[in-house]
């Protein structure tokens, strides 16, 4: 039982695995590993132009291979980040970005999660303060007579009596 | 009608606004995207000339000063693109009615681009080598062929990417140069 329920977990596990591919097959030296490192990162986060829904390191298309080159180039140039971000925004617009920058347009974008896990948690605390409140509401709402009563049908004097009177109950119904 | 109710209409709006927006999505050219280079001159080059018998006279190597004075167009272009192509014989037509094309022979073998144009008839004033592609990366281009409108400034005032057509010139293109030539 226990084993069905690993390898079941196992499973689904690998299932939602996923791999991104690389198709990026030149060989690049750099001399330190940092600048490997940002290389990594700017073609894992730098969307194709020909191949929208690739980044730079899942393709093999010239324009992805020319764009990877001319990153080489330029870090080891010395390039700033901020510089080779620029360099390509100002060729290929905003859109070679999969990580899009925070301005006017793409506001909406990066304040919507924000925006609703505050939203959810506000009206999460609504909906549990308006619970308890009528909780609250049902428990005032009993008189003391009903507590009584309440009490009685909870914790009946004997059992046994109050058998036998369901049983003539149900018999002189039945009658 | 009762209050409550009317938050049962919730999902049915947020199906509503989604659908506008998908189906209006449906429409949209995805590879249709504004130049980054729009209204900024042409980026700095100096590549050589490809030899063809129609270049002017002695023209080894050019540069981006050469395209201005004139309203003029600058088409990239390659013998491994095959809508470029379909679009040359309608260059050769844009040429006979005196537009000015330059071109860009980008990441091409030199031979095959000069058989090319000796076959199939040279439109362009002249077109530059650019056999690793970094004039077309200064460009954006991202694929060929592509085609900018080039002001007497030598501002890139227009992009258009895909082949050059009857139905794209006179619809797009024609009324953009006509336009320039005004200023």
């Amino acid at each position: 039982m226990c084993a069905t329920l690993i390898r079941l977990c196992t499973c689904l596990g690998l299932l939602l695995l996923s791999f991104s591919s690389f198709a990026a097959i030149e060989v690049h030296e750099f001399d330190n590993d940092v600048d490997r490192q940002r290389y990594q990162t700017f073609i894992d986060e730098m969307r194709c132009p020909k191949c929208q829904n690739q980044n730079l390191a899942g393709t093999n298309s010239p324009i992805a291979e020319d764009l990877r080159r001319e990153l080489v180039f330029m870090i080891k140039d010395g390039k700033s980040d901020k510089e080779i971000v620029d360099f390509m925004v100002e060729r290929y617009g905003e859109f070679i970005l999969y990580r899009p920058r925070l301005s006017p347009a793409t506001l909406l974008l990066w304040g919507a999660p924000v925006f609703l896990l505050v939203f959810g948690v506000i009206m999460l605390l609504l909906i549990v303060r308006k619970r308890r409140r009528l909780d609250v509401a049902v428990d005032a709402g009993l008189s003391s007579t009903e507590r009584e009563r309440l009490a009685s049908l909870l914790n009946p004097p004997s059992n046994k009596e109050t058998a036998k009177n369901a049983d003539k109950k149900s018999k002189q119904e039945k009658q | 009608m009762n209050k409550q109710r009317l938050f049962l209409f919730i999902p049915l709006a947020i199906f509503v606004l989604l659908g506008v927006l998908f189906w209006r999505g449906l429409s949209l050219d995805p590879n249709e995207m504004p130049s980054a280079l729009l209204n900024k001159p042409v980026p700095a080059f100096d590549l050589p000339v490809l030899p063809a018998p129609e270049n002017p006279q002695g023209l080894v190597s050019a540069n981006q000063d050469m395209l201005k004075g004139k309203v003029s167009l600058l088409n990239v272009w390659a013998t491994w693109c095959t809508t470029c192509r379909q679009e040359h014989e309608f260059l050769n037509t844009l040429k006979a009615q005196g537009i000015l094309i330059y071109g860009i022979n980008y990441k091409d073998n030199a031979e095959d681009a000069q058989r090319w144009l000796a076959e199939l008839h040279n439109p362009y004033v002249f077109s530059v080598v650019d056999e690793e592609g970094r004039l077309g990366l200064n460009l954006g281009v991202f694929g060929a062929p592509e085609t900018y409108v080039i002001d007497k400034q030598g501002v890139i005032r227009y992009k258009h990417i895909g082949d050059v057509n009857q139905n794209v010139w006179t619809k797009v293109l024609d009324p953009i140069i006509k336009e320039l030539q005004t200023q």
